[in-house]
């Protein structure tokens, strides 16, 4: 615990500070350009890209070997993780394009196929002479253990490098995110923009590869983004909360990582965003668990009542069981079905309206209006007091309700 | 091909093949509905399935291990569809959201329990063991499937791998209609009184199935590749169902018997002492029929999109 | 509730079905459907007649597929009850054939013509049966009813927008069924598969078939249907061709979308 708390203060060591601060750069570069993904509905093509680095990392390897480099250079085995990214990335549009396969199916078939190559990549390393301490295996996991200063400076300085350019294409990105055709329409290149986004996906998912592996680098693509979604329907105030969210997730997960060496790190930081997202996924206001059950209920409740109402009006008999508990519920009919007072009134309200309907649709021959007509929204809230004054003098005088 | 063959080739092979029939064939209606990604997201949460099972058992037998990876892809299909409809987000980051959640609890799960005295660690459960499914016992080469006392000592995964394949050819053979007409014409379908919802529910359950039996002897990776890249390559090559599943079985069979030659014979021709990983190759070979079908396949082209689309 | 009864002067205005008509092929009471919190569908009242070729109308987002989708169950209902020719939904099924929205489906999807048409005859068929050279012939004779014998192996991918829309109607008549339902027939179709169509339909009513479509086009509700229903959120009105569907009516119904002058053209075709 104390561990945990002096790696969280940055107090474990330059080495571990640089990786939190580097792992919360990386978390919210995550979470802002997942955003974009996600509302782009590309959620998944991240996950074509982040496998489709290990061919890249396993041929990097051998490639430096057999030139008589010692193989294990970071910023050596990120660049050949990128140049296969790309080449994994530009395969699933060219899949989708050309053939009749659906995206989903071409980053699947990439996705796999990449791996099942870089498996076959790091079994051919295995049998090198040098190959045995490489360590490959820590990219599908990542893993923060005996790692070089060099390599944490790398991704410290990657995750600030990419927050950098987010920060600079914070507003052509958000256009495109929200609506691609006015983006375009106010001379914003959004194919540019897109590239630029998939670009800055791959950084993520490369400067990701040592901390958090490329099999889960996508959570951190994905789980900030839906998760902010729950919070706000502003694209603005999404995109910062998944960057916020990815940050918090990165740092705590690097520092909790810090004080257990022996854990792969990745799986600790997507199950803290993860931690998140299932939070947000009970309690968040309006989109929530909780809050949509109660509105559900709250909205049949509506419908059934003003049924019933509707029915009352017309003296037909109730016969739908849920129809008969609300309105005696609510104190609008007797225990026996009889109309109360308080339903007989609400009942002729309710009728009153749909004669005021009526008329609203002679009068206003204008869709924007009369098409609001739902059933259940009160017409007070379409129209104006003297609109609907109008609409009384020309129903005439209300009329009593006899029985 | 003699007694060398039998006792370290064979079993793999047939192992391998097996398991890649049995996955491609759910794949093919996968593709066609769109979901190929479930396949995906089913094969990573095997994993924590099959942890859980080992915490609560003590055991890797194949019953609980089969049970745990079944409940976990349940679950996993759940979550999504719950979190695709609660909070209106898109299938694909739906799927996103659970099931790397769910295999990172897995991987979170299995460091901290003690697996050493038994065989479960994460990188098994991508790659598999198939070069380890030998049957040592078959002495006498093609003799020995004549032999009681080889047969009882062959590798308890091909029977295992046998059963569940036959399982899902049954399966596919006997829901053939429900599955054709659900998959083209969803709202036809209802309309005639098909449990739409049941029968999609089923198809993912079959694919987890698959995804189970066959992670335990192939990895994840062959699970994934032979869900998706042999029905792709087969849609490409014709525009009859019928004709795309057997193809995907043929395409599915050549990957596991190619792959396995050249991973376990391929580094000898070129002149390397080591064998590379066969899962890894069968998932490549896969990947090359599907690339060649992209390029040449006579169907590859989209035509006749529906008016408005 | 007789005691007390409750009688309203002024009520809603619409027609007041004291029960589900058993004789019906299809009748509704209170039918509420909504997407999310907004009713697509309000408590909406509906009785088709028998033998007869029933338009429902209304305005573009007025519920009218909604109508005939949460009348065969295929999207759920908020509430209200269902009548298909006095029995619940469940019991039905083999009466009533369906013609969904072309655009609903995959036309890239690996299959043929014949085998399209044959999907008519799946309850028949159930699981395993083969397809008998009797079933065969329904389906090619079905397809010969819409003028399509000749396509029977095409690749339906390869199918023009009209003919698309005839194999689904061959379909529905491979089902032999007693209702048919049509979710806009005539949508994007050329004159010939119109003319082809409405041919069809006709022949299935001198049959003594009940037809109900989702149309769109005012123009030739009174040359090809009977009775019609009128709808957009509420039920706006139903009956007769003639007496129902006025140009008072349809200014309800559509509110400002038709200008006067189309109001008068079509009181001249009802006329």
């Amino acid at each position: 615990m104390a561990g945990f708390l002096d790696a969280l203060l940055l107090q474990a060591g330059y080495n571990a500070a640089l990786v939190a601060i580097g792992a919360a750069l990386l978390g919210f570069a995550a979470g802002t350009a997942g955003t974009f993904l996600f509302l782009r509905k590309r959620a998944l093509v991240s996950d074509a890209v982040a496998h489709a680095t290990l061919p890249g990392v396993g041929l990097a390897f051998i490639v430096m070997v057999s030139l008589g480099g010692e193989g294990r250079s970071l910023a050596g085995l990120l660049l050949g993780s990128a140049l296969s990214a790309f080449a994994g990335l530009w395969l699933v549009e060219w899949i989708a394009r050309a053939t009749r396969l659906s995206e989903d199916a071409a980053i699947g078939a990439v996705l796999s196929v990449f791996f099942g190559l870089g498996v076959v990549l790091l079994t051919v390393i295995q049998s090198l002479d040098r190959g045995r301490q490489a360590g490959l295996e820590d990219f599908l996991l990542g893993s923060t253990a005996g790692m070089l200063l060099q390599d944490a400076l790398i991704i410290a300085g990657g995750g600030a490098a990419v927050v950098a350019v987010i920060w600079a294409l914070r507003r052509p990105m958000t256009l495109v995110a929200f609506d691609p055709g006015y983006a375009a329409a106010i001379g914003i290149d959004t194919r540019r923009v897109d590239l630029a986004m998939m670009a800055l996906v791959m950084a993520v998912t490369v400067i990701g590869l040592k901390l958090v592996g490329l099999i889960l680098i996508v959570a951190l693509l994905i789980i900030p983004a839906v998760t902010a979604r729950f919070w706000t329907d502003r694209v603005e105030r999404v995109l910062w909360t998944a960057g916020l969210l990815g940050a918090a997730a990165g740092y705590v997960g690097a520092a909790l990582s810090a004080s257990a060496p022996d854990m792969p790190t990745g799986p600790i930081i997507v199950l803290i965003a993860a931690g998140l997202f299932a939070l947000s996924l009970l309690c968040a206001p309006r989109r929530g668990v909780l809050a949509a059950i109660l509105a559900r209920r709250r909205f049949q409740a509506r419908v059934h009542r003003r049924q019933g109402l509707l029915a009352l009006t017309r003296a037909e008999p109730i016969h739908d069981p849920v129809t008969l508990r609300i309105l005696r519920r609510e104190g609008l009919i007797r225990a026996d079905g009889v109309a109360t007072d308080k339903g007989r009134a609400q009942a002729a309200k309710i009728a009153r309206d749909e004669r005021r309907w009526d008329i609203a649709r002679e009068v206003h021959q204008d869709t924007s209006l009369t098409g609001r007509y739902d059933g259940l929204t009160p017409i007070e809230e379409v129209f104006a007091p003297d609109e609907i004054a109008d609409f009384d003098a020309r129903l005439g005088p209300p009329q009593p309700v006899g029985g | 091909m003699g007694a060398e063959f039998v006792q370290f080739s064979l079993t793999p092979i047939l192992i391998g093949t097996l398991a890649a029939i049995a996955c491609a064939l759910p794949g093919n209606f996968l593709i066609l509905r769109r979901q190929a990604l479930i396949g995906d997201a089913i094969s990573h949460v095997v994993l924590p399935g099959i942890v859980v099972a080992f915490l609560l058992t003590g055991t890797v037998a194949a019953l609980p291990m089969l049970l745990g990876a079944g409940a976990a892809a349940l679950l996993a299909v759940v979550l999504i569809e719950a979190i695709r409809r609660v909070g209106r987000i898109e299938p694909g980051a739906a799927m996103g959201v659970v099931f790397t959640a769910l295999f990172a609890g897995g991987v979170l799960l299995l460091e901290q329990s003690d697996t050493s005295r038994v065989h479960l660690d994460v990188e098994h459960a991508l790659m598999g063991n198939l070069e380890t499914l030998i049957w040592l016992r078959a002495g006498e080469g093609w003799a020995s499937l004549a032999d009681p006392v080889a047969l009882a000592h062959l590798p308890p995964e091909l029977p295992r791998m046998a059963v569940a394949a036959a399982l899902i050819a049954a399966l596919t053979v006997i829901f053939w209609r429900p599955l054709k007409l659900s998959t083209f014409d969803e709202g036809f379908a209802r309309a005639i009184g098909l449990p739409v919802s049941a029968i999609g529910l089923g198809l993912v359950i079959t694919a987890a199935v698959a995804a189970v039996a066959a992670f335990d002897a192939v990895g994840s990776i062959i699970v994934i590749a032979m869900f998706i890249c042999p029905p792709a390559a087969a849609r490409l090559m014709t525009n009859s169902l019928a004709r795309q599943v057997w193809l995907s079985v043929g395409f599915a069979t050549l990957s596991a018997v190619l792959g396995y030659v050249l991973a376990g014979y391929g580094p000898l021709w070129l002149g390397y002492a080591n064998a590379v990983s066969a899962a890894g190759m069968i998932a490549t070979v896969s990947g090359v029929i599907l690339g060649v079908a992209c390029l040449i396949g006579p169907h590859r082209r989209r035509v006749g999109v529906a008016a408005g689309a | 509730m007789t005691a007390e009864t409750l009688t309203l002067a002024a009520s809603g205005g619409t027609a007041t079905p004291a029960g589900l008509d058993p004789s019906s092929p299809l009748a509704v009471r209170g039918l509420t459907v909504s997407y999310g919190e907004k009713p697509a569908l309000f408590s909406v009242d509906a009785t088709f007649p028998a033998g007869a070729m029933s338009a429902i109308v209304g305005p573009n987002g007025a519920g009218k597929s909604t109508f005939l989708k949460a009348a065969l169950g295929l999207i759920p209902a908020v509430s209200g009850e269902v009548r298909i020719f006095g029995a619940p939904l469940a019991a039905s099924r083999d009466r009533i054939a369906y013609v969904p929205q072309r655009a609903s489906i995959d036309w890239d999807f690996p299959t043929t013509v014949i085998d399209v048409v044959l999907m008519g005859r799946y309850r028949k068929l159930g699981l395993l049966r083969r397809v008998s050279k009797a079933e065969r012939a329904t389906a090619l004779d079905a397809l010969a009813r819409v003028g399509m014998e000749g396509f029977a192996e095409r690749q339906i991918g390869q199918l023009s927008g009209g003919q698309q829309q005839r194999v689904f109607l061959a379909r529905a008549l491979a089902q032999e069924a007693d209702l048919y339902l049509l979710d806009e027939p005539f949508a994007g179709v050329d004159a010939a598969t119109e003319k082809a169509i409405i041919e069809v339909l006709k022949s299935l009513k001198e049959q003594g078939k009940s037809v109900i479509a989702v149309h769109h086009d005012l123009s030739t509700v009174a040359a090809y249907f009977d009775h019609v229903f009128l709808v957009n959120v509420r039920a706006m009105g139903e009956g007769p061709v003639a007496r129902a569907f006025t140009p008072e009516a349809l200014a309800q119904t559509y509110g400002g979308r038709l200008a006067a002058t189309q109001l008068a053209e079509l009181a001249l075709t009802t006329g």
